[in-house]
C-alpha cells in the first residue's frame, strides 16, 4: 500500500473488553473501568505491567489517569485524560497511534467505566452551560439534538418515521446480541407512541441511561502479531471539534464528522464503500442519520430515506451499530469506546449470531457533546493492511 | 483591557432594558454571545451596539413538562445581523413556533432573577 497516511495499520487493537453492562449495581465508576481494563489486558495475553500508556475518560472524574494509574497499579510513561465528551476514546486511540508510532510507548490501555444508571439514577453530563443559555433551562443534551433534528426535517422532509427506523434497526440488530439491555420486538408505531420529549424526538429517538465499562489495548503491528489474537489495524484516526453549544454550529444539518470522516479516510486510503460494518455513536436517532450522511454513507439529506429502507438493519446493504448501539445495547454516559469494542469483535468474527460474514473493514465513529467533537476510527483485518 | 468582562456587561445591559451586542470596529462583524475577541478573526476592537432585534427562528424544539406546567419553547433564532442564540419564543403556543417565523426580541424578567432575552412573532411583518 502506498497511499495513505504514513500511519496506516503501523498500529492495532490486541484486546479488547466490555463489563458491568447494563446495570452493575454496588460497583463504583472506577470498579466498572478497572474490571474492564483487566479483562481486556488478560484477552490481549498481556500483563497490567506492560501498560506503559493510559488513556481514560471518566463521568466525573477529571484526574481520571491519576486514579486509575493508581488503582492499577502501574506507572505510565504517558497519561491523558483528555476529554471531548463521548468522542474521547477515539481520539485516545488516534493519539496512541502517534505515541507508539513515535516509540513514546509500546502499549496503549484506553478504558472508560460509569455506574450512571444504578449510581446517578440518571445521565450524568460533564458539560458546563453557557451562562448566555443557561436563563433558558434547555433540558440539554436531548434539547440541543432535538433542534439539530428539527432543522434536518425543515430542509430535508426528514420524518418522524425515519427517525423511528433508526431505534427499530437498532432494537432489531440487539435483538441478536445477548448482551443487549433492551431487547425484544419494536416497531415504528411503537417508537411514536413513545412520551414526545423535546419535539420531535420521542423517548423511543433517546439512548439508554445504563452503566458500563469498556477497554481496549493498542500496540505496534510489530508487537500485536505475535499476541492471542488476530491483530486489527488502526488504519486511520482522525477528530474535528467545531463548537460546543449547539447554537453555535453553523449548519445545524452538518457536524464535524464531515471533516474527521474525510481525513479518517484519507489516511486509510479507502471511502465509504469499502467499508463492510460502520458502528457509530447514537445518543439520538438523529445521529444516525447525520453521520451516515456526513461520512459520506449517503448524501447530505438523503440520511432519512436511507435509514427508512432497512439498509442498516440486519439484512441491510450497510450493518449500522451492530451491538444494538447507545439505542438498544448500553449508554453509560459517554458510550464511544463501544463503538471501537464492537467493531474489533466483528473484525475477528467474535459477534456471534450479529456477526457481518466476511467483515474485514469497520469504521468506529464517536460523538461528543452536542455534535461538538467528531472522531473517526477506521479498522481492519490484517489482509487490509 | 480590551474588553472587560462581557458576560457581566451584557446582562448587565439586559437588567436596564437594553439588548446591546459586540460588533468589531474594524471588520464591523457581529459578535454573540459576548467574547474577549471576535471568533475567527481574533478582532479586540468590540463596541457594544444596539441591533435592530429582528430575527428569524432557525431551529425549535418543545421542552415538554409534566402537566400541569406548561410546555416551554426552546429555539435557535438568527439575528438580522448574523449570529444566532438560543432562546424562548414566547406569546404564543411553543408547538406553534416553525421555522423561518420572523420574531422580535423583548426583555422579560428571568424565572428567578434578573432580565432575560426573549422573542415573540414579528407582528409588523
Amino acid at each position: 500500500m502506498t497511499r495513505g497516511s504514513q500511519l496506516r495499520g503501523k498500529t492495532a487493537f490486541v484486546g479488547a473488553a466490555t463489563f458491568g453492562l447494563g446495570e452493575a449495581p454496588g460497583y463504583t465508576s472506577i470498579e466498572i473501568a478497572a474490571e474492564a481494563a483487566r479483562l481486556a489486558i488478560a484477552d490481549a495475553g498481556l500483563k497490567t505491567s506492560d501498560m506503559d500508556g493510559l488513556f481514560i475518560c471518566m463521568p466525573n472524574d477529571y484526574l481520571a489517569g491519576l486514579t486509575i494509574a493508581e488503582y492499577l497499579g502501574i506507572r505510565p510513561k504517558m497519561t491523558n485524560s483528555s476529554r471531548t465528551g463521548g468522542s474521547a476514546f477515539l481520539t485516545h486511540a488516534e493519539w496512541a497511534m502517534l505515541a507508539l508510532d513515535a516509540g513514546l510507548i509500546d502499549y496503549a490501555l484506553i478504558c472508560y467505566g460509569s455506574n450512571q444508571r444504578t449510581g446517578a439514577g440518571k445521565l450524568v453530563a460533564a458539560q458546563v452551560p453557557s451562562p448566555v443559555e443557561l436563563p433558558y433551562r434547555p433540558h440539554n443534551p436531548v434539547a440541543s439534538y432535538a433542534l439539530a433534528a428539527s432543522r434536518h426535517m425543515y430542509e430535508f422532509g426528514t420524518t418522524s418515521e425515519q427517525l423511528a427506523s433508526v431505534a427499530v434497526a437498532a432494537r432489531q440488530w440487539a435483538n441478536l446480541n445477548p448482551d443487549a439491555f433492551r431487547q425484544g420486538p419494536l416497531s415504528i408505531e411503537d417508537v411514536l407512541a413513545t412520551r414526545m420529549v423535546s419535539d420531535p424526538l420521542h423517548a423511543g429517538d433517546c439512548c439508554l441511561i445504563t452503566d458500563g465499562g469498556a477497554a481496549v489495548v493498542m500496540t505496534r503491528a510489530d508487537r500485536a502479531k505475535d499476541l492471542r489474537h488476530t491483530p486489527i489495524a488502526l488504519l486511520g484516526a482522525a477528530s474535528a471539534t467545531w463548537h460546543i453549544e449547539i447554537s453555535q454550529l453553523a449548519d445545524l444539518t452538518v457536524s464535524a464528522a464531515q471533516e474527521s470522516g474525510l481525513r479518517a479516510f484519507a489516511q486509510a486510503a479507502l471511502s465509504p464503500s469499502d467499508i463492510d460494518v460502520v458502528n457509530l455513536y447514537d445518543a439520538f436517532t438523529i445521529n444516525t442519520i447525520m453521520f451516515l450522511e456526513d461520512l459520506g454513507f449517503c448524501g447530505k439529506g438523503e440520511g432519512g430515506p436511507f435509514v427508512a429502507s432497512g439498509a442498516i438493519a440486519p439484512g441491510g446493504s450497510l450493518p449500522v451499530n451492530t451491538n444494538g448501539g447507545g439505542l438498544s445495547f448500553c449508554h453509560p454516559g459517554m458510550y464511544g469506546l463501544f463503538t471501537l469494542v464492537e467493531s474489533i469483535q466483528q473484525l475477528r468474527g467474535q459477534a456471534g449470531d450479529r456477526q457481518v460474514d466476511g467483515a474485514k473493514l469497520a469504521l468506529a465513529h464517536g460523538n461528543g457533546g452536542t455534535l461538538s467533537s467528531q472522531a473517526t476510527c477506521i479498522l481492519g483485518v490484517p489482509d487490509t493492511v | 483591557m480590551t474588553q472587560a468582562t462581557p458576560t457581566t456587561t451584557y446582562f448587565r445591559n439586559l437588567a436596564e432594558g437594553k439588548f446591546l451586542l459586540q460588533r468589531s470596529q474594524s471588520t464591523g462583524e457581529w459578535v454573540f454571545y459576548p467574547r474577549m475577541l471576535a471568533p475567527g478573526s481574533g478582532a479586540t476592537d468590540l463596541e457594544w451596539v444596539e441591533p435592530s432585534g429582528l430575527g428569524t427562528v432557525y431551529a425549535t424544539t418543545v421542552k415538554r413538562m409534566k402537566p400541569p406546567e406548561p410546555n416551554v419553547s426552546i429555539a435557535i433564532v438568527e439575528l438580522d445581523e448574523g449570529p444566532r442564540m438560543m432562546t424562548h419564543v414566547q406569546s404564543i403556543p411553543p408547538e406553534e413556533v416553525v421555522i423561518g417565523m420572523r420574531v422580535r426580541a423583548r426583555i422579560v424578567d428571568a424565572p428567578d432573577a434578573g432580565k432575560i432575552l426573549i422573542f415573540e412573532p414579528d407582528s409588523a411583518e
